[in-house]
């Protein structure tokens, strides 16, 4: 037993922390969120560039997969710098179409990123149906048709997501049982995106609180200021192990503990963030209501929280 | 990445299970904090003592079985699945023996640590003191030079177990005056039976005596029973510190087993609404706790010292410890309020735990400054 991230892990992630800083992830956000994708496109070819689709995708259909403790890796890099686009969705249809025959036909682009995938919710939005090539949208039988997306778009609480309707009256793509394997990584994806989310709240708000001064004196030198700091730093670094012990399970009541824990410490960040920044906070032209609105939508992907605690008493942990 | 444990390690679980299954009293030990629990109590660790079961980390010189941190962790969780007593030796075993481990002498570790193991002398922490609970570097019980020894003077109190325990540790002020608080501290174990020791049982909420007051009067401590350098005891007691909040003295096991008691009670009432959330949250929290501690057993094996993480160990279990608690006495509903119940007495012990081991509002003090590098301010 050695609970810990390997040498060759930690340097996937800094390499992938540093691209992403280098991307300037906050204007690519900005341009996404009103529905101009070029740079998104841009940066989604250097994700995939660095390994992230293959992760999810086997060896035999141009990926180095499967890969969960990295995929969480991973997306908890891309969580922390608020990247935009259908990166959990991308993972789920590359796992859907997985198993079926038409893979080879489809996860090469995924994991190379020349394709974008988007997989509506049972509920009927799909993320970003717009710049998605491939939609899959599921059936009643809990089956996937492919699908397109008419152009409508639904804002969403945190602007970056884009909500689209599908029109889901294309070719039975996936006829099998495969959602409930692509739905543990959709999980396993988000929740380590909301635990980068929560993470990069934390890290803006520490060095705010140092910065800003009332009364005199910085305001992290106030104890009520600090102590929900600890909390949200508590909060964060109990919900990490949680992530990555779903990941090497990959359990879905583990993974629904995971999604359950790291989006409510992710929440918890938020509403210390913005409490911490006070008004500054609250606009938009901040960077930080990046992070902000998204961990509040996050909590709600793919999986509520009552959806993630039903399993674990249903099923019981790993 | 790994969660699996060597062959080696399930070969321990395995006996460890085995050995619980036979020795674990049917019916549940009466309480230790009353007189008759506690001599129950220290009939328990001695027959966990005879097959080497009551420190299984310490070396076998010791009385214990040379386990490794992850073997102990394994060994938590059998003991307390098995629904095995409450450790009446904690407070020497998980407290003072790690001290000896590091700062004392070959002479100590020999005299004192075969005869906690045993049960035979129960050891009760004196730390705090009326004018100094978490704030330990306000402490003015004195330790006065003498002819090969100390003289102890003052008063400490909240001393866990000190009503019917033999010896106690604790830190005095050898150096009064001295410009650093934190200097001139020296940390010496003595008798509670010694001439010139008065206890004072204090009892906790339902008034068992679970803690004492402690007047001493120029009692005698030999220099044998000084640990470290005399004058050091603040650096002896923060290695202490640590082990209270982190690993030692509260293993995952025990709160794995309690929120899968919670889940069992809560089925056997009939799933109650009401309580469904925090019933999942409970056995999560576990599930977390026991996941960060295998993150900080890596760390340890890796060469790492227990540091200021062991403060979020502390909040966590403590609150996690209190939410289980309070959960099953709203799931017994009308029921939840008899006293001396498994759990009525386990939500007691569990409202201590924000409160003892330095209160949580220090360990997030703690959490704030040491780990997130927040300025230090006004208390």
């Amino acid at each position: 037993m050695r609970f810990l991230l390997d040498a060759e892990q930690l340097a996937f992630a800094d390499s992938l922390h540093a691209m992403l800083t280098a991307a300037d992830t906050p204007a690519v956000v900005r341009d996404w969120s009103r529905g101009e994708h070029a740079s998104g496109r841009a940066l989604w070819a250097r994700i995939a560039a660095a390994g992230v689709f293959a992760l999810a995708v086997p060896e035999e259909h141009g990926g180095v997969g499967p890969r969960p403790v990295e995929l969480a890796v991973a997306f908890l890099e891309l969580g922390r710098h608020a990247a935009p686009g259908p990166l959990a969705e991308t993972v789920a249809a590359a796992v859907l179409l997985g198993e079926t025959p038409r893979a080879k036909e489809f996860l090469p682009g995924l994991a190379a990123g020349t394709d974008i995938a988007t997989v509506a919710a049972p509920t009927g939005f799909a993320l970003d149906g717009d710049a998605a090539s491939l939609c899959l949208s599921p059936t009643p039988q809990g089956l996937f048709r492919s699908a397109t997306a008419p152009g409508v778009v639904r804002r969403s609480l945190d602007p970056a997501r884009r909500l689209t309707p599908l029109a889901s009256d294309g070719e039975l793509l996936v006829a099998g049982p495969a959602g409930g394997q692509a739905l543990a990584w959709t999980r396993l994806a988000t929740a380590a995106q909301a635990l980068g989310v929560g993470l990069a709240l934390l890290d803006r708000t520490v060095s705010y609180v140092r910065r800003r001064t009332q009364f005199g004196v910085p305001i992290g030198s106030f104890q009520a200021v600090k102590h929900r700091l600890a909390d949200a730093k508590t909060a964060l670094e109990f919900a990490r192990p949680v992530l990555f012990g779903a990941a090497i399970s990959m359990r879905p009541a583990d993974v629904a503990a995971a999604k359950l824990t790291a989006c409510e410490a992710a929440y918890t960040a938020a509403r210390t963030a913005l409490q911490l920044h006070g008004a500054i906070g609250y606009t938009a032209e901040y960077d930080l209501s990046l992070w902000l609105t998204k961990a509040r939508a996050l909590r709600a992907a793919w999986g509520t929280p009552d959806e993630c605690r039903d399993l674990v008493l249903a099923d019981g942990l790993g | 990445m790994d969660l699996t444990h060597s062959d080696t390690d399930e070969e321990f679980r395995a006996e460890a299970r085995a050995w619980l299954a036979e020795h674990v009293p049917r019916a549940p030990l009466p309480s230790l904090e009353t007189a008759e629990g506690f001599a129950a109590h220290r009939a328990w660790e001695a027959e966990l003592a005879a097959d080497r079961w009551s420190a299984v980390s310490w070396p076998v010189e010791y009385g214990g079985r040379d386990a490794g941190l992850l073997q102990w962790l394994l060994f938590e969780e059998e003991y307390w699945a098995a629904g095995a007593p409450g450790r009446v030796g904690q407070n020497g075993i998980s407290l003072l023996a790690p001290t000896l481990f590091d700062h004392g002498t070959e002479e100590q570790r020999a005299r004192v640590l075969p005869p906690m193991a045993s049960g035979e002398v129960v050891w009760a922490q004196a730390w705090s003191e009326p004018e100094a609970g978490s704030d330990l570097a306000a402490l003015t019980s004195r330790a006065v030079r003498t002819d090969g020894g100390w003289l102890l003077r003052g008063q400490k109190t909240w001393s866990s177990r000190a009503a019917f325990a033999d010896r106690a540790f604790g830190l005095f002020r050898s150096q009064p005056g001295a410009a650093d608080p934190h200097q001139g501290l020296t940390y010496l174990m003595f008798g509670l039976r010694a001439p010139g020791v008065t206890v004072r049982p204090i009892g906790r909420l339902d008034g068992k005596p679970a803690f004492a007051e402690l007047f001493l009067d120029d009692v005698f401590v030999p220099d044998q029973d000084v640990i470290g350098k005399p004058g050091q005891g603040w650096r002896v007691a923060m290695s202490t510190a640590g082990n209270e909040r982190g690993l030692t003295l509260r293993s995952p096991g025990r709160f794995l087993a309690s929120a899968a008691r919670l889940a069992e009670l809560w089925r056997a009432r009939g799933c109650p609404d009401h309580a469904r959330a925090r019933v999942a949250d409970a056995l999560i929290g576990a599930r977390a706790y026991q996941l960060f501690t295998h993150a900080a057993a890596s760390r340890f094996l890796d060469g790492a010292r227990i540091g200021p993480e062991s403060s979020m160990n502390k909040v966590f279990w403590s609150e996690l410890d209190l939410a289980v608690h309070e959960t099953a006495l709203d799931v017994l509903g009308a029921e939840g309020e008899l006293a001396g119940t498994d759990w009525s007495e386990g939500y007691v012990f569990a409202l201590a735990g924000p409160v003892y081991a330095g209160t949580n509002e220090i360990q997030r003090d703690i959490i704030a400054e040491r780990l997130l590098g927040l300025p230090k301010g006004r208390r």
